[in-house]
């Protein structure tokens, strides 16, 4: 049985090795048209509207900053969990799916200036014990001192205990779980929010964990009236430094594009702007 | 690339195979005993009974099997208190027998078509023989129908149980963290597509070549000229009774 894994691992390390060296780098000039991919299932970040459109306030910033770059975009939606490989083998140039900067991704793919700084939060049905988790209304630093992060995480882990939660697979939501709550919580990854949210509907899930802006726009609307947030406000450490442009690594050029714009976008205020609109809330916490 | 990676990657997904093999014999199992129903009752010339198994495997050949797996955990998801009102629930609320409900109802279409063909090649001159021996009805399908018509479908059943294991796959997409399910996951923290995926397909290839192997050796033993230790003694026509 060893040989033949042995074997086997050495033809298709061959094989790979083929495909890997197939993508080279190109020239490094302005390019005059770019592809965005996004997720299309996240709102209010970005979605899928029932007319098959896609909107959100990525999509409005995607424009907004294509203009500044002067360069035509195409936005295309892609999946969340393909994202970051297909970026590298050149599907598209740059990815706005309100995706956070973190080490793990920046071994892989570069980013530009965040957009938006970010925080996780707990969605729980409201006659659901775990409405009253420990902690609601306050922000653990997950970066911060150890034992203060101990101390707030501990009664809710304790709370959580033999609890299903929802996750989208391959998000810092479901690291952040993996790291602090694993021996409490069963963690159940879904393909997309939207279909975590019917499994909380549903029951099947005692609750979810994703970002805070996608969940307070998701608790607005008339079908979760049955729901809140419980617990604190999660930031720091698997959640990053902020919501940015992915763009491959060697792009560098693109990464100044995007940088520039960004920083411009954020010192007139249309960040802000757009975030008022989509969030009802201010980004700069 | 790196060798020591895609041992540890194999030795992961590995650790999916228990739940794929679960979810493809489930599925095998009831499936096959939903299609032999299927099939006796589309060929039983009664149309209460033909005319429900033909609309069955029209809806469930004609729609893709994902959809399938959605509308049942998904979308009956939806309607928890009708369910919990019937005592149901706590069986669609879990994504196991979802997957296993929606595969089996799926390969249960597709495989009594295939028994369909397999009762359909059964000479009628074997048929006559066999009431001519004063068989009844139920003992002819047991000795005579049924294992001529398996013989007959077997190759194209073989083709069905390899499409399942594979289907397992979709399971990931319900949260059943099977082979597929655990690549992704590694995918999504190791961003390595290719090794990842290569490593999965791997095993997949190793659970079709063992499954078509055993579809040919049982093949082989149900085969007319397979050398038997014994030859059957010469009775020519029995009907089991001792005489």
């Amino acid at each position: 049985m060893k040989t033949l894994i042995l074997a086997s691992t050495l033809l298709l390390a061959a094989v790979s090795a083929t495909i890997g060296s197939a993508a080279t780098a190109t020239a490094q000039t302005k390019p005059a048209a770019i592809t965005i991919a996004t997720e299309g299932a996240y709102e209010p970040w970005n979605f899928t509207t029932p007319g098959g459109k896609l909107d959100g306030l990525e999509i409005d910033l995607a424009n907004d900053l294509c203009a500044r770059m002067a360069v035509r975009c195409t936005i295309v939606a892609q999946d969340w969990d393909g994202l970051i490989p297909a970026l590298n083998a050149r599907k598209f140039d740059a990815i706005m799916a309100s995706m956070i900067v973190t080490e793990k991704r920046l071994a892989v793919i570069g980013f530009s200036e965040p957009y938006a700084p970010t925080a996780a939060a707990i969605m729980v049905e409201k006659t659901s014990p775990l409405a009253r988790l420990p902690g609601t209304g306050t922000t653990v630093d997950l970066g911060g001192d150890p034992a203060k992060v101990k101390a707030a995480l501990d009664p809710i882990a304790a709370q959580l205990k033999g609890k299903s939660i929802g996750t989208q697979t391959a998000t810092s939501n479901t690291t952040f779980l993996e790291k602090y709550l694993k021996d409490s919580v069963t963690v159940r990854e879904y393909k997309t929010t939207e279909q975590h949210d019917l499994d909380l509907q549903a029951g099947r899930i005692d609750g979810v964990v994703a970002q805070k802006s996608s969940l307070t726009a998701l608790l607005a609307k008339p079908d979760y009236q049955a729901f809140t947030l419980a617990g604190p406000t999660f930031v720091g450490d698997v959640f990053g430094k902020g919501i940015a442009v992915g763009l491959r690594k060697d792009d560098t050029v693109l990464k100044e594009m995007f940088d520039k714009a960004i920083l411009a976008a954020k010192a007139d205020g249309t960040i802000d702007k757009l975030a008022q609109k989509w969030l009802k809330t201010s980004l700069m916490n | 690339m790196d060798l020591s990676f895609m041992q540890a990657t194999l030795l992961t997904l590995l650790g999916g195979l228990p739940l794929t093999l679960h979810l493809t014999a489930s599925s095998i199992l009831l499936g096959g005993a939903g299609a032999l129903v299927l099939a006796l009752m589309r060929t039983s010339g009664i149309v209460l009974l033909s005319a429900p198994a033909r609309a069955y495997v029209f809806v469930f050949r004609g729609t893709p099997l994902l959809i399938q797996l959605f509308m049942i955990y998904y979308g009956l998801g939806q309607f928890r208190p009708a369910l919990q009102d019937l005592g149901l629930w706590s069986f669609f609320r879990d994504p196991y027998f979802c997957a296993v409900l929606a595969m089996a109802m799926n390969t249960a279409a597709y495989s009594s078509e295939i028994i369909r063909g397999g009762l359909a090649s059964v000479p009628p001159g074997a048929l006559e023989a066999a009431s001519a021996c004063g068989m009844r009805p139920l003992m002819r399908l047991r000795r005579i129908v049924l294992p001529l018509a398996i013989r007959q479908a077997l190759p194209a059943y073989g083709n069905e149980l390899v499409l399942m294991a594979k289907a397992t796959s979709l399971a990931s997409t319900i949260t059943l963290m099977e082979v597929t399910g655990l690549a992704g996951k590694m995918i999504a923290q190791t961003y390595r597509a290719v090794e990842i995926f290569a490593c999965a397909g791997l095993i997949y290839l190793a659970l079709t070549l063992i499954l078509t192997r055993a579809v040919l050796l049982l093949e082989w033993w149900l085969s007319p000229r397979r050398p038997r230790r014994q030859p059957a003694p010469p009775t020519i026509c029995t009907t089991g009774e001792p005489a």
